[in-house]
């Protein structure tokens, strides 16, 4: 464990960079989705010729402004947070890390802030078609800067593509490819933007219920409505299967994180899966296997099933990670943490043979860094050397769980919710059915909620790695004063929240008024 | 061997684009100059309105621009990212801070039901255009006058202290408003800002009264420029620069080392005395006649000085990002860079560069067309 260490300027560290995350996500998912929809009104817009489709294209367009500068705002906090609060791990994986943030400014950003541009203030600037293709290359880069920032989370969570360097004592790009094509990161990409095409779906589906509730604009809401429910209901199954597949691909990678949003503290084969379940404050030591739940209800086999394809399959639990399982061949951490140790120390061995001229260790140990066989028997093991109690290896299991069963159910509300808006306006019956448009109203917080419990999930679940197994949150942190940081979070907060007090407060504003009836916003 | 010159090849290439982000960055630092007019140069609400729009359509360009600043260096020189970030803690919140406001300032400024009201996003803009440029210039200050930290990546290795970079004064980063030298880039910044957010205005708005008054306060604003960034270059040219020898990495302090390489480096000099000819001549131009075109003198001007600038901080064996406490942790384009792979790498993706200069430059020249007009505020989406 690290001496010295300072774990109130951890917490807080956390603290600021969970916050400025979260409020991110407030805006960010909206931006992804709503530009899409825009984008498909107004090409109905520009191919029927009819008025009508410009007009709503203008009103979702005014609302995707208001939401749009926020998230950029965050947006940029996040990226200089990296160095400001993780400069350790800005170095020790910026080789890395930092190139799918650079690819975003190039490519990504400036194709969205350029068009938009053009997206709000060329309406007679411009031809129809320009501005048609702006709109769409909004879309793209949006959801394109969503790409390379997903692709440097996606490599925190599953390193790939990278080999250490002793002489920088970092880790250094080999393979581009597969940092970009990593199975997590294109899952992680697939699964993250499909969420915010449902969030922005609910949205549009939420504001035109309320029209439909007040009797106004009935005909603008029930077009928004088509447009939304059809996309929503796509990008919810979607989002549905990439979950599941995510899940999948977690069980391998990050088998720690797969147990503790299970809440599956003992391994088994044919594991089941907790549908619902209340968890307990104490573990249960009358049964064979220590299963931490009051009440739950379980689906035989599934979890087994959804993780390896197999329902006999076996899927460890936190114990066994923790304290090994040799039947199953799964290495206890103590063995992980001396194994860690041990490539530490020859890192400092190496770096002692080089200030000391010492020519003939320096190049064993060198060599040693080279051979594949101590890469992966010792060197992938890097980070566990910073810990002493294997229990610290553990995450947050409530949180995960809890997190990880909330953004599963709601995905599976959101399909049925689209599913009965396209069956009610096909059958014309939609205006009649208050008590559904009610139901819609109501839930426009529900896909924030699950996108945020989707991130803490991600991100609680992984801890206590800022790179999973090669380097701790606890040695990534900036060296500064706790109360600075503590200082700059409740300024952000403050900041932060008056914001989005005022976002709401605009856009329930513009929302009252309505689409202008020129077309005009 | 090849390889080391390939590696400094790149770094040496990747230090360009830096000072081309850096340079153009400056030179869109106009959107805040003109921030601070607001007031000064629109009288009455449509006046100002007029104003608020004509930057409008260009802040996200320069958000963009710094977003990707950043990104470009830690991906190019994460050791500079993680050390400056990391330790001029104080600063560079502050100016996140004021950009932050910035962003929504914009959109939220004319909105009704904007909680604030009209008068406090217009002080947020102030805010941005006035903290926001005059902190940056003094952070960017310190690449010739150098900070306090220290640098051991050996550290991650132990375990009673693992932090790589260390800031060694507890001020972090608030002891740059101390220096001189600092303080007079931070204002030369400002102002130049400001000179050029004039130009643009007299560029894009139709209003004679808009023009006039921009014209006399360009005047106002050009003299304080001229004389801090003189003063600035007085004091970079005639002070000792840290100097490293490429051979052993060394890093020692050298008299007159950035007069010096102004001197080995002609075409830097080229650059730098065509940019500030052209920046004076944007000015003067737009004060003795009636021409609207000087942002695009000054502008290029801008961006050529300030690219020059960035050179002589980097090239020719000069530590870009100095260490006052500890010599040798001054970091250079040579030791704080990525590996060959990465600059190789992102060597590609900077092909798309023109491509994003090329479209940026249709845009702007597509919503420029016109200029803005009163009767346009009222017809359309306005801020």
């Amino acid at each position: 464990m690290l001496e010295n260490i300072d774990l109130s300027l951890i917490n807080w560290s956390r603290g600021q960079f969970a916050l400025t995350a979260m409020y991110h996500w407030f805006f960010v998912p909206l931006t992804l989705g709503l530009s899409f929809i825009i984008a498909f009104m107004e090409t109905i817009y520009v191919t029927t010729g009819r008025a009508e489709w410009k007009r709503i294209t203008k009103f979702w367009m005014t609302l995707f402004g208001i939401n749009f500068a926020i998230g950029i705002a965050t947006g940029l906090i996040l990226e200089f947070e990296f160095g400001t609060n993780w400069s350790n791990y800005s170095w020790f994986v910026g080789d890395i890390f930092g190139a799918p943030l650079a690819i975003e400014g190039i490519m990504a950003f400036f194709l969205e802030s350029t068009f938009i541009a053009v997206m709000f203030f060329g309406w007679n600037k411009v031809s129809k078609k320009f501005h048609l293709v702006s709109t769409w290359l909004v879309a793209f880069g949006a959801n394109l800067s969503a790409l390379w920032i997903l692709v440097a989370n996606a490599w925190m969570q599953y390193p790939a593509g990278m080999r250490f360097n002793p002489d920088t004592a970092r880790n250094e790009m080999v393979n581009f490819w597969e940092v970009l094509f990593s199975p997590v990161a294109i899952n992680k990409f697939l699964h993250t933007i499909t969420s915010g095409f449902l969030l922005a779906s609910v949205f549009v589906l939420s504001i035109s219920a309320w029209y439909l509730l007040k009797n106004r604009e009935v005909m603008f809401a029930k077009k928004s409505i088509l447009i939304a429910s059809v996309f929503g209901l796509l990008s919810s199954f979607y989002v549905v299967l990439s979950g599941d597949n995510s899940a999948r691909i977690m069980a391998t990678h990050q088998p720690m994180k797969f147990a503790a949003m299970e809440g599956l503290y003992t391994g088994q084969s044919g594991a089941p899966l907790v549908a619902m379940g209340v968890m307990s404050n104490e573990p249960d030591t009358t049964k064979n296997y220590l299963r931490d739940f009051t009440i739950s209800i379980e689906i035989p086999n599934l979890l087994s099933y959804m993780a390896y394809l197999d329902p006999e399959a076996f899927v460890p639990g936190i114990n066994d990670l923790v304290y090994g399982n040799e039947e199953q061949g799964i290495m206890p951490a103590t063995e992980k943490i001396a194994r860690g140790k041990i490539a530490r120390e020859t890192l400092s061995d190496y770096k002692k043979a080089k200030d000391d001229g010492d020519t003939e260790k320096y190049e064993e140990l060198r060599a040693t860094f080279q051979d594949s066989e101590f890469q992966e028997d010792y060197f992938r093991y890097f980070g566990y050397g910073f810990f002493r109690d294997p229990q610290d290896l553990v995450p947050n299991v409530p949180i995960a769980f809890y997190g990880f069963h909330l953004m599963v159910a709601l995905g599976f509300y959101f399909i049925l919710l689209f599913a009965l808006a396209l069956r009610y306006l096909f059958k014309g019956s939609l205006v009649r059915r208050r008590k559904f448009l009610w139901l819609a109203l109501f839930t426009l917080p529900l896909p924030y909620l699950a996108g945020q419990a989707g991130w803490i999930v991600a991100e609680m679940g992984r801890q206590p790695w800022a790179i999973q197994d090669y380097l701790p949150t606890m040695a990534a942190v900036s060296r500064l004063d706790a109360s600075a940081v503590q200082t700059t979070f409740w300024l952000f907060t403050v900041v932060f929240t008056a914001l989005l007090i005022a976002e709401i407060r605009i856009m329930s504003k513009q929302v009252k008024l309505g689409p202008k009836q020129e077309g005009g916003n | 061997m090849l390889e080391s010159i390939t590696h400094l090849f790149l770094q040496q290439y990747w230090w360009i684009i830096i000072s081309l982000l850096g340079s153009f960055l400056v030179f869109l630092l106009f959107v805040q100059g003109g921030q601070t007019l607001l007031v000064t140069l629109g009288k009455t609400k449509s006046e100002r309105t007029m104003l608020v729009n004509s930057l409008g359509r260009k802040w996200e360009v320069t958000f963009t621009t710094l977003v990707t600043f950043g990104g470009a260096f830690f991906a190019s020189f994460p050791l500079f990212y993680s050390t400056s970030f990391g330790g001029a803690y104080w600063v560079w919140m502050a100016i996140l801070f004021c950009f932050v406001v910035q962003a929504i300032a914009y959109e939220y400024r004319s909105k009704p039901n904007n909680v604030f009201g009209t008068k406090t996003y217009e002080i947020f803009l102030f805010v941005n255009g006035f903290l926001g440029t005059l902190l940056l210039g003094t952070a960017v200050g310190t690449f010739f006058t150098g900070s306090e930290f220290s640098v051991n990546p050996m550290n991650i290795v132990n375990l009673s202290n693992v932090t790589v970079s260390a800031w060694e004064n507890p001020w972090h980063g608030l002891e740059a408003v101390l220096n001189i030298q600092n303080i007079l880039l931070g204002v030369t910044v400002f102002f130049l800002a400001r000179v050029l957010g004039i130009l643009y205005f007299m560029n894009t708005i139709d209003s004679e009264k808009i023009f006039s008054r921009a014209k006399k306060h360009l005047l106002y604003n050009a003299i304080p420029f001229v004389v801090s960034f003189l003063a600035f270059v007085g004091l970079l040219l005639t002070s000792e620069g840290f100097a490293y020898d490429p051979a052993s990495g060394q890093v020692y302090m050298e008299d007159y080392k950035y007069l010096h390489n102004l001197i080995e480096m002609p075409m830097v000099a080229i650059f730098f005395l065509v940019g500030v000819v052209l920046v004076l001549w944007g000015i003067i131009k737009s004060i003795i006649s009636i021409s609207n075109y000087g942002i695009w003198f000054s502008g290029v001007g801008t961006v050529l000085t300030v690219f020059a600038l960035f050179l002589l901080a980097g090239f020719n064996n000069t530590a870009f990002y100095p260490s006052t406490y500890d010599l040798q942790s001054s970091l250079t384009i040579e030791n704080s860079s990525s590996s060959v792979y990465t600059l190789k790498t992102m060597a590609f993706v900077s092909l798309f560069v023109p491509i994003v200069f090329a479209y940026v430059f249709y845009v702007w020249r597509a919503i420029n067309n016109k200029k803005i007009t009163e009767e346009e505020m009222e017809s359309d989406h306005a801020y």
